[in-house]
């Protein structure tokens, strides 16, 4: 056990995580030339194509140092809010962090939390200076930055560059010197922490696992604590590059688990693995059901799609327990489904999912968050409204309470005016502010989580010209002044439109949302009035003029194969739209609101 | 029954608006009516079972050749194909090339003699100012002076007038329509002006050197011009052409009737019933091709779906609509069905609707859909 080192990464979206472990991966010779490929612990397309790690993974290196051979376990990190919890899972499997700083863009927001999660976990904290290569790199003002932070040596800090390759065994060596191998003893029942699960097709629910103390025996029959389950340890290894089975795996070492697990829902992050018949008296702390923060209906563009949409969501479900999902009918769209998210990434990654892996195009209604409604005859009963459509009628209501977070954002000082304003405007109240330095200012606001969810990430990279960062943790309900509007089109409410906002921004992103649904939905055959309503009143209009000329004059032979070709093309393009009444809609008109800024 | 179109792709001029192949220069006319007449004997086999009963000559200008070269190419089809008796031949010509005379010889005449039975004069507008916008190579004065001078020789005449021009008002465009009736012409094509991508007119419009075309304006110039012309006793039998029964474009109403054509010279089309095929729309390059028997064509074999919806974006432009007996006969049932259910709605919104005629049902634009047909048309495809 001595020769073993667990760590993961810290760092920011682009501060060269996953380039770094590449190196790291490289440099203990645990890739083969023809296996290289960039980012190699990005495995989803979409992840390589977006540049940020959406699941964790784990790879194991072997390292000679001093003429011993040490085991060094990278648990890498999804670098995202909205996976929060899988990261704290990760960090509690660890002994170590190593922390990357962009030596250019210094620390940021996300980075100040999960390191505080990795204190927390009393990780030994290894902190490393990245792209110092670069021109823009300001090495020694961000070296302070870091002494600041961690109250540690400017010795402490590794200058590296990940691209480079400088500073790659200088890191080798601290993780070695400086992370303490894992404690526990393989003498005690076998206690495992799961930090990820990977769906294989082929195989089942793969189970990524730290034993912290016994050890876990192919053919073992195995609980997971939360749910209570017991398996068949089918096979069980540890994670190279590719999978290298093992007859165990003992206390301190990571490894994957097979158990012919077809649901990913069984596998929970943060659960414990024991043995079935002699089961450890001790749960790992921590564990958590992970709770959607965001809902939005998903409907397919075509009606007659449901049941394959169905079976489609069932299938991401199996490798993606997070989502969660229910059946709903809107009157204008039909059926479809209700899904709660982590977060807006995570609605766009589904939403794209499906259409990559399953070929269904959907239409994604309005996001809002969970609410509590209270109706005057039971005020102390929680109505829980995952849907505007759910909300009840407001004579009949006594309260409705939001969800809140504490909102955490590091910006350079010059910036701190406009950030300001956006999360007053976004209705937040600040509760703190604090010089990290004399440049860096962390800002800290209660807010709406719902707010959050409307162009907010967006909006503050734009005030801070993209030197702001953001994190947040939810802190309970708060009562709300709520109300909802809803869109009428061609005088026919389209629910799947509407959305609660606060009183006083109600009238405002009415109309806003009129003047963006007119550029969004094609001029049809007629006039198409466009209203935002509350309640019976309306508050705002627009009208999409109606089609005069949809014609080409001429239409002789030459142009027969051109224009054929060109209403085909048309034709495509009306079959993402969404008929509802009488008027097609574009799948994108129904996220417009996500967007009144742009 | 088949047809022979002929690209002659000389202009004088270019017109602001025009984006088909022409060029200025005339330094290749004798090289180009040489190809011509080889690619004419070239495709012979392609009609061996054809019967040619259209002759029409397009550009361009057809009427910048000398009517001895028109004849030369005239006599070129007739040595290599069936021809019925008594084709109809028609010229495109522009009126300053027809108020060209030569003591001796009257043009209109001369066009006759070698078997030409109709002409399609480019007038586009009786008024200067029209004319200078579009930068025609004609004037008010010729216009008028080569309608009436035409009107005296020959009977199946169309002319084309162009709405929907910056500044046209609408009585202005009426007047355009009253001309061409005062002076008893049976056949009218009509065009709302199109803003092609990277003509002149695109550039002015978009430096703002001359205004916006505006649908509104097209849309009113339309609905006058159908009343207009359906008190006088024409047939509206597709979207920009109108005739008196016995002056309907035979050769263009095979276009939309889905028949065969040959098109001969650069950047024509051809038709096989089956494949689609155009010649390169460059000059230089058509000519070399046929000088060394080559055809610089490109195919595609249309599937049953491309067919389908050509027949349905073809046959919604006309008055004789889209037959739903031929639908099930050339395509299924199950093509006919989709077409039903597809048109429903546009149907109950008064822009479609289905006549009985004949022991078969036709489906058709309504006089509130015709201006709306390539929409109504792309929402009846079929995808591949």
């Amino acid at each position: 056990m001595k020769h073993i080192r667990n760590f993961c990464i810290i760092a920011h979206i682009d501060h060269g995580k996953s380039t770094l472990a590449d190196r790291l991966l490289d440099f203990t010779g645990s890739v083969t030339e023809r296996e290289k490929q960039d980012q190699l612990l990005d495995s989803m397309d979409l992840e390589r194509e977006r540049g940020i790690t959406i699941k964790s993974h784990a790879i194991q290196m072997e390292y000679i140092y001093k003429g011993e051979t040490y085991v060094l376990n990278l648990i890498d990190t999804p670098g995202h809010v909205d996976f929060s919890y899988e990261v704290s899972r990760s960090i509690a499997a660890c002994e170590g962090a190593l922390l990357i700083v962009d030596a250019a863009q210094s620390i940021q927001a996300q980075t100040i939390s999960n390191l505080y999660l990795a204190l927390e976990n009393d990780l030994e904290i290894i902190p490393v200076l990245n792209k110092v290569d670069l021109p823009s790199a300001n090495p020694e003002e961000v070296t302070d930055d870091i002494v600041d932070l961690l109250g540690c040596d400017a010795s402490d800090v590794i200058p590296a560059s990940a691209k480079t390759g400088l500073g790659i065994e200088e890191i080798l060596n601290a993780i070695i010197e400086r992370i303490p191998a894992p404690k526990g003893t393989v003498d005690e029942p076998l206690q495992a922490l799961i930090f990820d699960s990977v769906y294989n097709p082929f195989r089942g629910v793969e189970t990524y696992f730290r034993v912290l103390n016994g050890e876990i025996k192919k053919n073992q029959k195995i609980k997971f604590m939360a749910t209570g389950k017991t398996y068949n340890a089918d096979e069980i290894g540890t994670l190279k590059l590719v999978q290298h089975p093992k007859q165990k795996i003992s206390a301190g070492d990571v490894g994957y688990l097979i158990t012919g697990i077809k649901d990913a829902r069984e596998v929970k992050v943060g659960d414990t693995i024991t043995d079935a018949a002699d089961p450890t008296k001790n749960m790992i702390s921590g564990f958590e059901n992970v709770k959607p923060m965001v809902f939005a209906g998903i409907y397919p563009v075509d009606t007659e799609d449901y049941e394959e949409l169905r079976a489609s969501m069932e299938k991401l479900q199996l490798n993606d327990a997070s989502l969660v999902f229910t059946p709903e009918s809107s009157a204008a769209l039909g059926f479809g489904f209700r899904c709660g998210f982590l977060g807006m990434l995570h609605l766009e990654i589904i939403q794209e999912r499906l259409e990559r892996e399953f070929d269904m195009t959907v239409i994604t209604t309005v996001p809002n968050v969970s609410y509590h409604a209270f109706t005057k005859k039971n005020p102390d009963d929680i109505i829980i409204v995952n849907n505007p459509s759910d909300m009840p009628d407001p004579t009949i209501m006594d309260r409705v309470e939001e969800p809140f977070i504490k909102a955490s954002i590091i910006t350079k000082a010059d910036f701190v005016g406009p950030v300001m304003s956006l999360c007053i405007e976004k209705r937040g109240q600040i509760t703190n502010q604090t010089y990290l330095t004399p440049e860096r200012v962390e800002l800290n606001f209660d807010m709406p989580l719902a707010e959050i969810v409307f162009d907010f990430y967006d909006r503050l990279k734009t005030v801070s010209k993209g030197y702001a960062s953001f994190d947040y943790s939810p802190i309970g309900m708060r009562a709300s002044k709520l109300v909802r509007v809803d869109v009428l089109i061609n005088a026919q409410s389209v629910d799947a439109l509407s959305a609660l906002i606060h009183a006083d921004n109600a009238y405002n992103i009415g109309k806003k949302m009129c003047e963006k649904l007119r550029e969004l939905i094609p001029r049809q055959q007629f006039d198409i009035p466009i209203q935002a309503a509350i309640g019976a009143k309306i508050i705002s209009r627009e009208t999409i003029k109606a089609l005069r000329k949809d014609v080409t004059a001429k239409c002789y032979g030459g142009d027969i194969s051109r224009k054929r070709k060109l209403l085909e093309k048309q034709k495509k393009g009306k079959k993402r739209m969404r008929q509802v009444g009488n008027v097609e809609i574009p799948q994108q008109a129904f996220m417009a609101v996500l967007k009144l800024n742009d | 029954m088949a047809g022979i179109y002929i690209h002659i792709p000389f202009c004088k001029q270019a017109c602001h608006y025009c984006d088909f192949h022409f060029s200025t220069s005339l330094k290749k006319k004798e090289e180009m009516i040489a190809a011509l007449k080889t690619e004419i004997l070239l495709r012979k086999s392609e009609f061996a079972n054809e019967t040619v009963a259209t002759i029409y000559f397009g550009g361009g200008t057809p009427s910048i050749l000398s009517v001895s070269e028109l004849d030369e190419i005239i006599q070129t089809v007739y040595e290599n194909y069936a021809v019925v008796d008594n084709p109809e031949i028609t010229v495109e010509a522009n009126p300053d090339d027809l108020s060209f005379q030569t003591e001796k010889e009257n043009i209109f005449e001369a066009y006759k003699a070698i078997g030409v039975n109709r002409l399609s004069i480019g007038v586009q507008s009786f008024f200067e100012e029209d004319l200078k916008l579009m930068n025609r190579a004609h004037n008010a004065d010729e216009a008028m002076a080569c309608i009436k001078e035409a009107t005296q020789h020959f009977d199946n005449i169309t002319i084309d007038l162009i709405y929907g021009i910056p500044n046209m008002s609408n009585e202005r465009w009426l007047q355009n329509v009253q001309t061409a009736l005062d002076f008893g012409i049976p056949h009218i094509s009509s065009y709302a002006l199109t803003v092609e991508p990277k003509t002149a007119l695109d550039t002015f419009i978009k430096k703002g050197i001359v205004p916006e075309v505006e649908d509104e304006v097209a849309q009113a110039h339309f609905e006058l011009l159908v009343a207009k012309l359906a008190e006088n006793g024409f047939v509206h039998y597709e979207l920009s052409n109108f005739g008196k029964e016995g002056f309907f474009s035979e050769n263009n109403t095979a276009y939309w009737l889905g028949k065969k054509y040959i098109g001969i010279g650069p950047s024509a089309h051809s038709y096989d019933g089956v494949h689609r095929s155009w010649n390169v729309a460059n000059n230089t390059k058509y000519i070399k091709a046929i000088q060394q028997n080559e055809l610089p064509s490109e195919i595609e074999t249309l599937s049953v779906t491309d067919r389908y919806n050509e027949a349905v974006m073809t046959g919604l432009r006309t008055i004789w609509g889209v037959s739903l007996t031929r639908v099930e006969q050339d395509f299924g049932t199950n093509y006919k069905k989709y077409l039903l259910q597809q048109a429903e709605k546009h149907i109950q919104n008064e822009l479609l609707l289905l006549s009985a005629e004949e022991e078969d049902v036709i489906l058709k634009t309504t006089a509130k859909g015709k201006f709306l047909a390539d929409g109504l048309a792309s929402d009846l495809f079929l995808l591949n």
